[in-house]
């Protein structure tokens, strides 16, 4: 099997003023296959995934040391233009966040701004969208309604639908199902393992059943560090740390 | 010892109440005077004609024009500047001292005297600028005054608009103007909007500013453009009133005026408000 | 891509320099208050001009000393404030802590319409109902005095005091209050104890808020307050407030004469009270607010 790294970090450090978030970062990630982030509360995993789309750009007062490259492009480097890159590595949040706009308007929107203008063309977008989202069905008759009456499942789903609609080869998913019921929860992960064919998926969980069941390779963060990387059900089995073995089995977290 | 303090809490509690409902009292005595004492005059021929025999009969048409001719420009001047400088405020702005400097510049040109902007519409707007006693003076110097409620009511409005919606239009390759454009406005546009018709209404009710500026208290024809002079409701209510040789019996029109003027007001302020909250559900925030 | 980030730059900068219009705004009209103005100090000294008693600026010699001006202006925005800030306050509480919802629904728009109601129409109320009302009930010789003009600003500053008051008292956490019931506080008991201490800062930006907004108002005083440019020797006596001065004078003074000069001295004045208001209570507000957010 082919295994092309798609996006890596190489000791990324991350600063918020003078406090230190993450600590010499070193995660491959793999193309087509889902990694997941897992640690408890506040041990940086969401701060890394934010570098990764540079959206912790928008605090003030950061500093980020260290190697973030998507295939053979370094992340930060000054040339690169966030705009595009956004585009590229796409995002979906904790809280369902759809725009107060109609359901179609939400999926047109980010291929209105990326100059998408032949409207034929993005009807056919978010139709296909919405497909891949596992939505479409559930919101073809009713797409000029609200996005914000659907339950939240489906508005979860639809923010997945948008960020797919600008063609993304990286989805990053911050905790995209603590927010929902078992079922929407479940709905959710098996998107995520279909997408996982065409898409890198990395994605943040505080819930390490679902980052068993759903992912190929695991890394447990702790205290901004980076303790272990591995196979899912290798890190899960047979843990190499002691850390790591104590938080999978619940012993703190 | 318990009941004491209850008694004590019970006395005050009720004099908080009186407090409160004086205030009731008061508008209710003032909106009673003007109405009782002003519908007689208010008529179809009031609201649509000219004043006739020195100001005696006739109407106030041309002061109802006069004051919507200032507040549309108002408008003009106050709100893509206000809407402006609150974005730039809320979504560019960082909390430096630069910040805190023009914060301090918008509070003090809030709290500046009316009449201090009349004299400021004078010699600058009237004289310098040579646009004399006209729409565009008294229009400009109301829309400096109304500068900073428009600004206020625009970034509490962009402030209400959740991060996360920011936040999830930059993921999807949006530049911040894109987002500003497409998701943050339209969803602060309600709010903005209510604001905005609050900030004008009181524009539509100042005298101070335009004594000197753009209104006068007679002129034969409608105005015809904006270096035009008008006549306007509250200036028309302070001259009847104070001025001229028929102050009695003018009297009837001067609570006729002044009634108009107040349900105007009232008006504005009541259609922003049901505008808002119609808008508002449609947002669902 | 790089068009694009020129692109932002360029609105970047050009809200920015939008912003910037209030604070030039602002700098136009203290320059041309001083343009104005000072040329009234090459005929009478700074001293005479706020000290001197008698204002006859028609009179020939002219005599511009603004002293029972200011003392005017003073005194209806004090007897005004004693009328409007005990009211303002409880009104604050009573909708804060103690209005049931429905009842906080009446009074609130009850307060917001007060602050809509035109200066004018408040000043012509004044002039036409107030005076002759005090007049017979106080067997006083003229209804136009510093009682009426201070009844009918007081009724203007409620609504300002009253609504910053309540966004003060709003803001006090919850978690002070529940701290004092938990401790055996009557409900009163915590409102002065606790909660009017805790949003002080507030409420005295909204007072000072409340008559800044007082000595800076023009129709009420021109109508009701009767224009007498005299010291008052008691608050039935008619005086004339540094607003009311310029609005009734400006029409009579020729263009760049002295007392024209004079009257744009007068709003400087006017603008120094106002402004010295505002930097004290933005002082408040902001030192204030800092304290109370870190702690909590």
């Amino acid at each position: 099997m082919q295994r092309h790294i798609k996006m890596h970090t190489k000791n990324l450090d991350f600063f918020y003023g003078d406090f230190q978030a993450l600590h010499e970062i070193s995660i491959d990630f793999i193309q087509h296959q889902v990694t997941a982030l897992i640690g408890p509360s506040g041990c940086g995993k969401s701060t890394y995934l934010r570098c990764l789309n540079r959206m912790n750009d928008l605090i003030s007062r950061i500093r980020i040391k260290g190697e973030a490259m998507l295939d053979t492009q370094d992340i930060y480097d000054p040339s690169v233009d966030v705009v595009t890159l956004r585009r590229r590595v796409g995002m979906v949040f904790q809280k369902p966040n759809p725009f107060p706009k109609s359901i179609f308007e939400n999926i047109a929107y980010g291929l209105k701004v990326n100059g998408v203008k032949d409207k034929a063309n993005i009807t056919a977008i978010v139709e296909k969208s919405l497909k891949q989202a596992a939505i479409w069905d559930e919101v073809r008759d009713r797409l000029n309604e609200s996005a914000l009456g659907l339950s939240g499942g489906q508005q979860q789903r639809l923010c997945i639908a948008r960020a797919l609609a600008v063609g993304p080869e990286v989805l990053l998913m911050d905790e995209p199902a603590s927010a929902l019921d078992p079922i929407a929860t479940q709905k959710i992960e098996e998107l995520i393992t279909e997408l996982s064919s065409k898409l890198t998926i990395i994605i943040v969980t505080h819930n390490m059943q679902q980052a068993a069941r759903v992912s190929d390779r695991t890394a447990f963060f702790y205290m901004g560090k980076l303790i272990e990387v591995n196979d899912t059900d290798t890190l899960f089995t047979k843990p190499k740390l002691k850390q790591t073995e104590d938080y999978i089995t619940g012993r703190f977290g | 010892m318990i009941k004491q303090r209850l008694i004590v809490q019970k006395i005050w509690f009720s004099l908080l109440k009186v407090a409160a409902w004086v205030n009731g009292l008061a508008l209710a005595v003032i909106v009673y005077f003007i109405l009782s004492r002003g519908w007689r005059a208010v008529s179809w021929g009031f609201l649509t004609q000219a004043p006739k025999d020195s100001m005696t009969a006739g109407g106030i048409l041309p002061c109802i024009v006069g004051t919507i001719a200032l507040c549309l420009m108002t408008i003009l001047v106050a709100l893509p500047i206000g809407v402006a400088s609150a974005i730039y405020l809320n979504e560019y702005a960082g909390h430096g001292k630069f910040i805190r400097f023009i914060r301090l510049g918008i509070n003090n040109l809030a709290g500046v005297p009316s009449i201090v902007f009349g004299l400021f519409g004078l010699a600058f707007f009237c004289i310098v600028l040579k646009m004399g006693v006209s729409i565009a003076s008294g229009g400009l110097t109301l829309g400096i005054m109304t500068l900073p409620v428009i600004i206020g009511a625009s970034e509490e409005a962009l402030k209400s608009v959740p991060n996360t919606y920011r936040e999830a239009s930059l993921a999807m390759g949006a530049t911040k103007w894109q987002t500003i454009r497409r998701v943050v406005l339209p969803t602060a546009f309600p709010g903005i909007i209510t604001g905005s018709i609050l900030g004008i209404s009181r524009a539509a009710g100042e005298t101070a500013p335009i004594m000197y500026t753009g209104a006068v208290f007679f002129t034969p024809d409608l105005p015809a453009s904006i270096l035009d002079e008008v006549m306007a409701l509250p200036y028309h209510i302070y001259v009847l009133a104070t001025a001229g040789t028929q102050i009695e019996a003018t009297r009837h029109l001067q609570y006729g005026t002044a009634l108009v003027l107040i349900v105007l007001i009232f008006g504005m302020n009541l259609s922003a408000i049901i505008m808002r909250s119609k808008m508002r559900k449609k947002l669902r925030i | 891509m790089l068009k694009r980030q020129v692109i932002d730059k360029g609105v970047h900068s050009g809200f920015l320099l939008i912003a910037l219009f209030s604070i030039t705004v602002l700098s136009l009209i203290v320059l041309f208050l001083f343009k104005e103005g000072i040329p009234i100090f090459e005929y009478v000294s700074i001293k005479d001009f706020v000290l001197g008693q008698y204002w006859y600026p028609t009179d020939d010699p002219a005599d511009f000393g603004i002293f029972p001006l200011i003392l005017g202006s003073v005194s209806v925005t004090l007897l005004s404030g004693i009328i409007a800030i005990p009211l303002g306050i409880m009104t604050a509480v009573y909708l804060a802590e103690i209005a049931p919802p429905k009842v906080a629904e009446i009074v609130k728009p009850i307060v917001e319409l007060m602050a809509s109601m035109p200066s004018v129409v408040i000043g012509f109320f004044g002039m036409v109902v107030v005076a002759p009302f005090i007049q017979q009930l106080f067997n006083i010789p003229v209804g136009l005095n510093m009682f009426n003009a201070s009844l009918m600003l007081a009724f203007m500053s409620i609504p300002t005091i009253c609504s910053l008051s309540e966004d003060a008292i709003f803001c006090v956490p919850a978690a002070l209050k529940e701290a004092s019931f938990a401790l055996g506080a009557t409900h009163f008991e915590t409102i002065v104890k606790v909660i009017i201490p805790a949003s002080l800062s507030g409420i005295c930006t909204a007072v000072i808020l409340g008559l800044s907004r007082a000595i800076g108002e023009t129709m009420v005083v021109l109508m009701a307050a009767g224009g007498a440019a005299m010291i008052p020797g008691s608050i039935f006596d008619p005086v004339r407030p540094l607003p009311a001065s310029i609005a009734a004078e400006m029409a009579e003074a020729p263009f760049g004469s002295e007392h024209y000069h004079a009257l744009f001295a007068i709003g400087m004045v006017l603008f120094g009270f106002t402004f010295i208001f505002n930097l004290i209570a933005d002082y408040i507000s902001y030192k204030f607010r800092q304290v109370g957010e870190a702690s909590l």
